[in-house]
């Protein structure tokens, strides 16, 4: 088991015929991906990455029964992108992008809401379900399946400690990059519920980093979660009212930063790796209280 | 982005937001001529991207042209907070009964914009709510229609604003609501909005952040951004297209991925270093990037040594490498760098760096230990 990607999950890639959606696209269905389709508008008929290329989202679901998309359309049309795609009745939304203005994401949250379905991101590297296959962009080969969950706001930082996992012979059940924006799609908690209820899933690692109360609230639910978790927080080192390259990364007044996010946590009895390097041995330890 | 007093004035006198008439003084001279086609005192108010203006003399009173000309002389060229002040807005002084707050902030909770407002005015709002938050009426703008007139007349009726301003302050937080939706703002706030004298309701003072991702649909917007006297690396880095951010310290870092980068400032300070920047390259970086990133940096005159932490996915090891070959001529002679690489690419791109006789670290942490100490051997160098 895993949550949100699975054997049963029909990718469609919004955006294929640009750069950046083949090429990520190829990559998709070489991890073993279930991508049926494309859409780029204007395009319907083509064929992409060997896929059949639709005008419209809706058109590709009728066509492929797919229940989940992939975004990487660019940042003026990806708010339109998420809320074709919630409309259409896809489920699962991920989408790539990054500088989507925050109005637009906002405006299409209402949208994703009202059809009841599941953003994630935007300004995300997507999820990865080891021995599944992935939305988005994450280097396939550096995951392993296993019984560790894994949230995190950031990419290459997702990257660098799920390899410390793997190396450490510790597998992932699945893996997602929720976005470094101030305003997402799904947060901590929404992630945190599905890893609680997921039978393969043993133990949670979340990697947060300053800005917002993301953290925070996601210290307040784990008071209430059966299964371990075992947190990092990235900007110790982060001045106030700097953007630290993330839209949301920033400390404004006495909120969202790092000293605050570690205190929250160890008070709902989350051990918060100093650096990077403790998280495997962390994680060994909540596995084997588990058990 | 931020913009200057007058530039947020600007843009709310376009939703027909009432505010004094005046106009911006680059000189004592011109403030004087201002002053003389406005009639009556004056107020010399500092234009400079910081608050706390008041406190620190940047807001100075004229009853005459020529007490205007002589405010002016003394408020341009004055520090505040470490930026120089440029140009002053010179407008009629108003005659103030009272003293309001209206604001409007982007939420990440509730994923809206917030109106805030409070009867508690002209003073700093992060201090009405820390002591006094009852004092604090806040409600969410739904985006499908924005906020309608008579919800706006409900906030300011629940907040204890008086009937004497509750229509046109209505009319004022409605408009504000628009300003703020339609320039794609992240703050905007009036504060003092302010009842005269005579009964006219004014926005006094204005500030306005604009969301950086939105200004390609704002291009007149756009072009008032200005260089950030405290900060022209920072300045110029936007304008070639890098994510950098000076601090304080003395170990360049350049990274890619914001969380990464993050990571490696940290894993630095742990390691007993102090970063002098966040520089994050992004995802696909080619050689060039990663040489005009190194030479950026390199520009800092703080910087003693340059940590390069990249972790291939859709950045490949031997373009970086091949970047930080290509920037070593341009580079100081003896800038200790070590570089890090890990994922795609990263066998070649190590062999290209030993070919080159460049350092580099197994790990993040080994790389930071490395540069860290690098730093400190050739500043006990140079003492000895």
């Amino acid at each position: 088991m895993s949550i949100l990607l699975d054997e049963h999950t029909r990718v469609i890639v919004q955006g294929i015929t640009g750069r950046e959606g083949s090429y990520h696209t190829t990559r998709m269905l070489e991890a073993g991906t279930k991508v049926v389709a494309g859409v780029t508008p204007g395009k319907g008929g083509q064929s992409a990455c060997g896929l059949p290329v639709f005008d419209t989202v809706a058109e590709a679901k009728a066509a492929t029964d797919a229940n989940a998309s992939c975004i990487f359309v660019p940042p003026a049309g990806a708010a339109d992108a998420i809320m074709e795609a919630a409309s259409a009745g896809i489920k699962l939304i991920v989408c790539i992008t990054e500088f989507i203005p925050v109005l637009d994401t906002a405006r299409a949250m209402l949208v994703v809401r009202e059809h009841g379905a599941t953003l994630i991101g935007p300004n995300c590297p997507g999820l990865c379900t080891p021995g599944q296959g992935k939305i988005g962009i994450m280097p396939y080969q550096i995951f392993t399946p296993g019984p560790v969950g894994f949230i995190s706001r950031s990419g290459t930082l997702t990257y660098e400690v799920v390899a410390l996992l793997t190396e450490a012979g510790i597998g992932q059940s699945t893996c997602i990059g929720i976005g470094g924006d101030p305003i997402i799609g799904s947060t901590f908690v929404d992630h945190l519920k599905l890893f609680e209820q997921d039978p393969q899933t043993q133990a949670v690692v979340l990697c947060g980093e300053i800005g917002g109360s993301d953290e925070e609230d996601a210290a307040e639910f784990i008071k209430t979660m059966k299964k371990p978790v075992v947190a990092f927080i990235s900007g110790r080192t982060a001045p106030p009212g700097k953007r630290m390259g993330h839209a949301g990364a920033i400390i404004s007044g006495n909120t969202g930063t790092a000293q605050g996010k570690v205190a929250a946590l160890q008070a709902a009895g989350v051990p918060v790796a100093e650096t990077i390097f403790d998280i495997p041995d962390l994680v060994k330890a909540a596995l084997a209280r588990r058990v | 982005m931020k913009i200057h007093e007058y530039q947020a004035k600007e843009i709310l006198a376009r939703y027909g937001i009432p505010i004094q008439p005046g106009r911006v003084a680059y000189t004592p001279e011109e403030a004087e001529a201002i002053a003389r086609d406005l009639g009556g005192p004056v107020v010399i108010k500092a234009q400079v991207y910081v608050g706390g203006r008041g406190k620190a003399g940047g807001i100075q009173f004229g009853n005459t042209p020529e007490e205007a000309r002589a405010a002016a002389a003394r408020v341009l060229g004055m520090n505040i907070k470490g930026l120089t002040v440029q140009k002053v807005l010179v407008v009629s002084k108003l005659e103030i009964q009272e003293e309001y707050y209206l604001g409007i902030v982007l939420d990440r909770k509730t994923q809206a914009p917030v109106v805030m407002v409070s009867t508690a005015g002209g003073v700093d709002i992060e201090e009405v709510a820390a002591t006094t938050p009852e004092k604090i009426i806040k409600q969410p703008i739904d985006l499908r229609w924005g906020l309608r007139p008579f919800e706006a007349r409900n906030i300011l009726a629940r907040a204890g604003f008086p009937s004497a301003v509750i229509a046109r302050g209505g009319s004022i937080l409605t408009a504000l609501a628009r300003a703020f939706i339609e320039s794609d703002a992240n703050l905007a706030e009036i504060n003092p909005l302010v009842l005269t004298r005579d009964g006219q309701v004014q926005a006094a003072d204005a500030k306005i952040v604009l969301d950086d991702n939105a200004l390609y649909r704002h291009r007149d917007y756009a072009a008032w951004e200005e260089p950030e006297e405290a900060n022209p690396l920072e300045f110029e880095a936007h304008k070639e297209g890098l994510t950098y951010v000076k601090l304080n310290g003395n170990v360049g870092i350049i990274g890619n991925g914001a969380g990464l980068v993050m990571t490696t400032l940290d894993m630095v300070a742990a390691c007993g270093g102090k970063p002098a920047n966040f520089l994050d390259i992004g995802g696909g970086a080619r050689a060039e990037v990663m040489a005009k990133a190194l030479t950026f940096v390199a520009r800092d005159p703080d910087v003693k040594g340059i940590l390069v932490n990249i972790f291939g996915g859709i950045t490949r090891g031997e373009e970086v490498a091949r970047g930080v070959i290509m920037a070593q001529q341009q580079l100081p002679a003896g800038l200790p760098i070590v570089v890090r690489l890990s994922g795609t690419g990263a066998e070649e791109g190590r062999a290209m760096l030993k070919d080159a006789g460049l350092d580099w670290g197994k790990d993040m942490r080994d790389a930071a230990q490395k540069i860290v100490a690098a730093i400190q051997a050739k500043e006990k160098g140079q003492q000895a």
